[in-house]
């Protein structure tokens, strides 16, 4: 992805207009039960021969192959831009992933690895993943992760803070990090996981897209649960709504437990029938994994075959 | 300001087909009456066909039954009731009901695939929705049998004796369900018709009641249209009539039972209002508003067809809904990712079509998604109206088709006058956040079954049933047992 493209993009669509900031106390409502039911009619989608295979190569090239962990190495997030660069090797046609995600201090080593690849780099910033630290400490780490290349910043949000109720620090927060990322583009993640309720989740995400988020991101993938259906489903309508509103489009990525084709041609489901065909790339919808890639291999392989393949076939890095 | 911005659906990721397979189904070139525990040939000496709406396709010869045939049906029930049914024990009579639900359960793929191509259903409504609701009422009634006098304490309940029913084509096997459960769970035998246009289900139940053992007589099953069902009702011998159907034949009945000691429940037509507030969780009542007007094509007597935005959210809730209906797929109701499919017949279509016409012709804005249909077969597009008002025929007139009527409400008082302004009582939804709101509105509407914050929602232990022009008496729950009773 270039991002002078995407600059471009958002300039030619030329109906951007700056929507009026909402009072966040007064975000939408949401009803769990229904939210239910809208996903129970996802799930039933039968996706089958071409539109899987369409499917899996699309989600292939929307992964963010990702690792961390305290033990991440610098051998360790080598081996993972290798398998960014070389999905496949007995399979060479295939899309690559979208960007692979380390933390700030491995981002110039895998900046370096991945160059001259379309693979993006990403970095968790702002005292991943509790986000407990100081504004200046964050945005520290966010300009670490920008000086060293990082083509994304994926911050976390001060669950505290909104827990407590104060929305206006949990945005200008954002808002912050956002100006000292730059030309990266920044994911924010909600941790929805710890926010306890849908309406939470919605009206962290409308607080998100307002303080200039270009992506919104369930989960750091530290807590349980992740990524679910009905959070995601909350999640872009809150993009929806936005771009109903200001003609501006948000990304969103679902983060963990995300680990089986299956449920990821369901999310993608769930983006087309939300969203439409706009949002079908990875400029706007990227899945934060790290055991995903090789299932989706695994099943394009099936498609292409006829058979399945022991897992001893897919390299694991 | 520039056009305001908009979500493309003409997907460049389409579905590839996923059709349930048809060749497990075992369907007779013809089917003859069900009497007496036999099959038996048709007095008539007639027989009509039965047609795939999908495809126009003929599926099976179906006998129609005159007079003689419903005298008959009626004389096996008599002599059942007489000689096994009202002897057997309130026990025995239970287990016989739990084993037609297992067999349903058992042949439950068989069942939904005959009903989506008799009915022109998708198979994703009947397979999930029709055929294990159907089950579930069979297993909730056979659990009463022997409670029944726990169910009316101090009073001493006692069957009427031969049940006469008559089923509409729009949920045929459930239906069916609904009315042969509780009238064999207080100890009645039964004569019931299907509907001309959905015969097929309601004799491969005929087949699995063989298979239970249910002692000959007990339930006998006959085909036809209205003359057959004007014999069930005037037959001297009947003791009790429930109907499922239109308003207009529910009147006809009406008429035709007075001063007669028949019972009566009718369950018929209905224009139910669906009541959007604006603090509402919008999306979800979006949801709720397609599921309301557009399952099963719309062919459903609850089916929320008059909708109400309050008026500050009109615009939202509109885009959203627009949204929403473009991403449904019409078309092959075997395929597993079909949303609306076919009209369940041209003579149907056609009253659709007239509806459509004249909400044109009365000035209102039609909006239809904008999926191709196929070429063969009876299809409508989800179709909504907006600027309509009460006096519109579109907004008091049953349509029985994937047609909403959209107008919009200032206040609570304004939307409860507006929803009960109307000949039906059948249904109605609410959508709020506010318990408080929720709580009067519900026990101001002139409605049978209200849901709030959803919709068409079904459950066995529920009752169901209408007000006003939407007929009387309740079907599910305790109070489904009632009408099948000497109390």
């Amino acid at each position: 992805m270039d991002l002078v493209i995407f600059a471009e993009q958002q300039a030619f669509m030329g109906k951007s207009r700056a929507p009026q900031i909402p009072d966040f106390r007064l975000t939408p409502r949401i009803d769990q039960v229904g939210v239910g039911e809208r996903i129970s009619r996802i799930t039933t989608r039968s996706i089958k021969s071409n539109a899987k295979l369409q499917g899996l190569k699309m989600i292939l090239n929307m992964i963010d192959l990702t690792t961390l962990e305290g033990a991440d190495t610098r051998g360790k997030v080598s081996q993972l831009c290798n398998k960014a660069k070389f999905l496949h090797a007995s399979n060479p046609d295939l899309p690559t992933v979208a960007a692979v995600c380390v933390y700030p201090n491995f981002v110039s080593q895998a900046k370096k690895a991945l160059l001259g690849s379309p693979i993006n780099v990403a970095s968790v910033a702002t005292a991943f993943p509790a986000g407990q630290s100081s504004l200046d400490v964050k945005i520290a780490d966010t300009k670490l992760a920008v000086d060293n290349g990082a083509d994304e910043v994926d911050m976390v949000i001060s669950r505290g803070r909104f827990h407590q109720g104060e929305y206006n620090y949990v945005f200008d927060e954002i808002a912050a990090v956002k100006e000292a990322c730059g030309s990266a583009r920044l994911k924010v993640i909600l941790e929805t996981g710890e926010l306890g309720a849908l309406d939470k989740v919605r009206r962290a995400s409308d607080i998100a897209i307002y303080a200039g988020a270009d992506f919104i991101k369930t989960s750091t993938g530290k807590i349980s649960p992740a990524a679910t259906l009905p959070v995601t489903c909350v999640m872009l309508e809150a993009i929806r709504d936005y771009f109903y509103e200001s003609g501006t489009m948000i990304g969103m990525k679902p983060a963990g437990g995300i680990s089986n084709s299956k449920l990821a041609l369901q999310y993608l489901m769930l983006v087309k029938e939300t969203l439409g065909d706009a949002w079908l790339s990875n400029q706007w919808f990227r899945y934060g994994a790290s055991s995903l890639a090789n299932d989706v291999l695994m099943q394009i392989e099936k498609q292409r075959t006829g058979n399945y393949q022991s897992k001893d076939y897919f390299s694991k890095d | 300001m520039g056009k305001s911005p908009t979500l493309e659906f003409d997907s460049k990721w389409n579905l590839s087909p996923a059709p349930e397979s048809t060749g497990h189904i075992n369907l007779k070139e013809q089917y003859d009456l069900f009497i007496g525990g036999k099959w038996v040939k048709p007095a008539s000496k007639k027989y009509f066909d039965t047609i795939n709406p999908a495809t126009e396709k003929v599926l099976a010869k179906v006998a129609e039954a005159n007079e003689k045939d419903v005298n008959r049906a009626v004389l096996a029930a008599r002599k059942a009731y007489n000689e096994v049914w009202s002897k057997l024990s309130a026990g025995e009579r239970g287990k016989y009901i739990y084993r037609i639900a297992r067999l349903i359960q058992e042949r439950a793929r068989e069942f939904s695939v005959i009903e989506s191509m008799d009915g022109g259903k998708v198979i994703r409504e009947s397979r999930d929705v029709d055929v294990p609701l159907a089950a579930a009422h069979f297993f909730y009634y056979a659990g009463w049998a022997d409670k029944l006098k726990y169910a009316f304490p101090n009073r001493n309940p006692q069957p009427l004796g031969v049940a006469g029913q008559i089923i509409p084509w729009n949920f045929p096997l459930l239906m069916a369900a609904w009315k042969i459960a509780p009238a064999l769970a207080t100890g009645n035998t039964v004569v019931i018709k299907s509907a001309e246009t959905t015969p097929l289900t309601l004799y491969k139940l005929a087949e699995v009641i063989e298979s239970a053992g249910l002692p000959p007589g007990v339930v006998n099953i006959v085909s036809g249209a209205g003359e057959t069902g004007a014999a069930i009702v005037n037959h001297p011998d009947v003791n009790k009539i429930a109907f499922t159907g239109s308003t207009g034949v529910g009147k006809i009945i009406q008429r035709a039972v007075v001063g007669t000691n028949k019972k009566t429940t009718l369950e018929l037509g209905g224009k139910a209002a669906n009541i959007v507030f604006e603090d509402a969780p919008l999306d979800q009542a979006v949801e709720g508003i397609i599921n309301g007007i557009y399952f099963n094509q719309g062919h459903v007597c609850c089916a929320g067809s008059r909708l109400f935005i309050q008026e500050s959210v009109k615009d939202t809730v509109l885009r959203k809904l627009r949204d929403r209906m473009e991403s449904l797929i019409v078309g092959d109701p075997m395929d597993k990712n079909t949303d609306i499919g076919a009209i369940n017949s041209k003579e149907q279509l056609g009253i659709i079509k007239k509806y459509i016409e004249v909400g044109k012709k009365e000035g209102a804005t039609m909006y239809q998604n904008s999926c191709d249909l196929p070429k063969k077969g009876y299809w409508c597009r989800p179709t909504l109206f907006t600027n309509v008002s009460q006096s519109s025929r579109i907004v008091q007139e049953e349509i029985f088709g994937p047609v909403l009527a959209v107008q919009t409400f200032r206040t609570i008082d304004e939307v409860i006058a507006k929803a009960n302004n109307s000949p039906y009582g059948l249904s109605a939804g609410v959508w709020t956040d506010k318990g408080s709101k929720i709580f009067n509105l519900t026990s101001q509407m002139k409605a049978g079954i209200v849901w709030a914050n959803s919709y068409n929602k079904f459950d066995p232990t529920s009752p169901f049933g209408g007000y006003k022009e939407s007929g009387f008496g309740r079907e599910g729950g305790l109070h489904g047992l009632k009408p099948y009773l000497n109390l």
